[in-house]
């Protein structure tokens, strides 16, 4: 009988690390990512998890403690938030470049200046192009199920996952979650064993520099130059999208619990209207789905489960025949437009699609977004529509200016 | 224990063609580092010449197997070689981040304080050739006062060279180390003995460095010697907190025949500038340090 507990999103993770086994857990405290930190300690002290815990003096050592453990074949894991991934951001470059399976929880929260603790998502949104998966998590049954997810997709790829959930939102609340049976997690996740690894039995300098241009070695085989390096984690990112459909696909074959793989869709075979976000405001536009159907409206959801690689197949199908598409997000490209839009509408580019997208920034340093709010923004994107108004457009949802 | 130079490990572990610069005081003592350490050692390794001297990919002329890590990470790289290897129960193997004095000073400082804080099981050896020598020679915190380097070029640098021996005496570690590799032996002894220590083992390796003090580079072991006999680096350890001078600083202490500083500085051109207020405060500075150590020596 599997065990159903109700517990934070924080702790949900900690299980999952748990379950995962990794040989080394380096971490640093941030809110509001701590509490999973803490849990981790416990488990690690108290003898229910055998692991290396690298207690650390700060984010950027933390994940540098995880590359250089991956490095030697460790199966590693690490969570942070906000300014600790923005001072991790060097060595998210370097995991990324090294081609590891690290496994990252990032609890998403509002970065400074000014100061704010609580969620949004720019923290990890600013991270988008430094050559890591994202996946982002509706809820705290979804959190401890992508973590396991992400350890398969990582350790099949060589591609380091971020998986993103909601700060406080998530982290700190408390849902009845499902916990997966051990012997079923080591059906699904095999011990680890690494693609290479150094030791005084297999010497070699990992990431030496390189040049710009491919080179002989003493043997005289051609190697790669850094660009070639480069462009082979960015295939590699690209090939990915199959592989984390098929992780998800058998983790619903064995667990009985379907997340979607790349995206997931909410009442979408009639929709006209289709909302769409990542994490849990996504999953606060079902409801908004549900009061706008009341209403007589054809809406449906399409939650953006994988942010990178960016799912633009299943978008372009998803939004084949929307007449509007509304997308709610916590993030912001400054300058530009909402973060996740701007990444839409280019994937829509030049596709059959050709709906308005309209764009609402919501939630910004944990500003309420109450599923009331998203259905009356979308009535009013339709009105605009209706009027003939067919320009993409950004708004920001309950922020109140001069 | 002194090693005689005869029963040294006769292995190579640095190929020939390496592309450290002529006369180069790194390669003299990393090539003495590998032979204490042998071969079952993983070396970390931050943005350096070190990094130059591993090679460009796909060339590699070490044969000891190394991880390149960014700066500011390299004890933080070396505590994740440390608990993996913990964690795949590898007890043999000995963690070594070699780490010029960027490394070690500046960016690396606060990854090194809070591996020594934890006492990481390794050793981080900072071989310190008092400036950004794989940039060019910009000023580092480690470059001594009266020193021209490219960002200090016209009035050099006008503070005294950050205390890193103290700051990490201070994190009271089981074992900590001057080399040069002027004194192989001498080196070659305490990574050896370093090898045998658990915790955080530190050593600070003098790199005299020819591009960037100016001298020419048959001089090395030379000028590697003149810093000995002047007293400005004495060879010395700190096991567990009792300090004892080694090799030609203990005849030093004990005969009192040091040299007058001006007989280093006036070979190396970047001191060409130094003024005579700034020589008599390097002599002054080399003198109290001298006197505090041979107190201790002999408390």
């Amino acid at each position: 009988m599997s065990d159903v507990r109700i517990i934070t999103g924080n702790e949900a993770a900690s299980l999952a690390v748990k379950l995962v086994k990794p040989h080394v857990i380096a971490a640093y405290p941030i809110t509001p990512q701590t509490s999973l930190s803490e849990k981790l300690s416990t488990y690690v002290e108290s003898g229910e998890l055998r692991a290396e815990y690298v207690r650390v003096e700060g984010e950027h050592s933390a994940l540098t403690v995880c590359i250089s453990a991956s490095t030697v074949g460790a199966r590693v894991f690490t969570a942070t938030s906000a300014n600790g991934l923005l001072y991790m951001h060097e060595q998210i470059h370097w995991a990324a470049g090294s081609r590891l399976p690290i496994v990252m929880c990032c609890v998403n929260r509002g970065v400074g200046a000014p100061w704010s603790i609580f969620n949004d998502q720019q923290d990890s949104f600013s991270q988008r192009d430094a050559g890591w998966i994202q996946m982002y998590c509706r809820n705290n049954q979804e959190i401890i199920d992508t973590i396991i997810q992400a350890y398969r997709i990582a350790e099949s790829v060589y591609i380091p996952v971020m998986v993103c959930y909601d700060g406080f939102v998530l982290s700190h609340t408390m849902m009845p979650v499902e916990i997966p049976e051990e012997s079923t997690v080591r059906e699904y996740l095999p011990p680890y064993k690494p693609h290479t690894e150094i030791s005084p039995e297999h010497p070699r300098t990992v990431n030496p520099v390189f040049f710009p241009w491919r080179r002989e070695n003493a043997e005289g085989v051609l190697c790669d130059g850094y660009m070639e390096m480069r462009y082979k984690l960015q295939a590699a990112l690209l090939d990915s999208a199959p592989v984390i459909e098929r992780a998800s696909d058998e983790f619903a074959r064995l667990f009985g619990r379907d997340h979607g793989g790349m995206i997931w869709e909410y009442l979408t075979e009639d929709a006209d209207i289709l909302l769409t976000g990542m994490g849990s405001i996504a999953a606060e536009t079902t409801v908004a789905v549900d009061a706008l159907r009341k209403e007589g409206i054809k809406a449906g959801a399409v939650g953006i489960r994988v942010f990178r690689p960016f799912p633009i197949s299943e978008v372009r199908n998803a939004f084949a025949r929307a007449k509007m598409i509304v997308v709610f997000e916590k993030c912001v490209s400054y300058g530009f437009t909402g973060g996740m839009s701007t990444d839409l509408k280019s994937a829509l580019y030049g596709s059959e699609v050709k709906a308005p997208v309209h764009n609402y920034i919501s939630g910004i340093g944990g500003r309420d977004v109450k599923a009331r709010e998203l259905s009356e923004a979308v009535a009013s994107s339709i009105e605009m529509m209706e009027r003939g108004d067919r320009d993409n457009k950004t708004f920001w949802l309950n922020c109140h200016t001069g | 224990m002194q090693e005689n130079i005869f029963r040294i490990n006769e292995t190579e572990y640095i190929l020939p063609g390496n592309r450290s610069c002529q006369g180069c005081g790194l390669s003299l003592a990393y090539r003495f580092i590998l032979k204490a350490l042998r071969e079952n050692t993983i070396v970390a390794i931050p943005p350096s010449c070190l990094c130059v001297l591993h090679g460009l990919y796909p060339v590699c002329s070490v044969i000891v197997p190394a991880i390149n890590i960014t700066f500011a990470g390299n004890a933080a790289s070396a505590s994740g070689i440390v608990a993996a290897l913990k964690a795949l129960n590898r007890p043999d193997i000995t963690v070594l981040a070699l780490t010029g004095d960027g490394g070690t000073y500046d960016m690396g400082i606060q990854s090194l304080s809070g591996a020594a804080e934890r006492n990481t099981d390794f050793i981080f050896a900072c071989y310190d050739n008092e400036a950004y020598m794989n940039t060019g020679t910009q000023r580092s915190g480690a470059t001594p006062m009266g020193a021209l380097t490219t960002t200090t070029p016209i009035l050099t640098k006008q503070e005294k060279k950050k205390d890193l021996i103290k700051i990490m005496e201070a994190h009271d570690i089981p074992y900590l180390a001057t080399v040069s590799p002027a004194y192989p032996a001498d080196l070659y002894d305490k990574f050896v003995k370093a090898k045998r220590i658990k915790g955080t083992r530190y050593i600070h390796i003098d790199t005299p460095c020819p591009p960037g003090w100016g001298y020419p580079a048959k001089d090395t072991v030379r000028i590697g010697k003149l810093a000995v006999e002047t007293g400005v680096f004495p060879l010395f350890e700190i096991e567990d907190g009792k300090f004892r001078f080694t090799g030609r600083s203990e005849t030093l202490a004990k005969k009192g025949k040091r040299q007058p500083v001006v007989s280093y500085v006036e070979r190396q051109s970047r001191f060409k500038k130094m003024s005579i207020e700034q020589l008599n405060r390097f002599q002054h500075h080399v003198d109290s340090r001298w006197d505090e150590f041979v107190r201790r020596a002999e408390s």
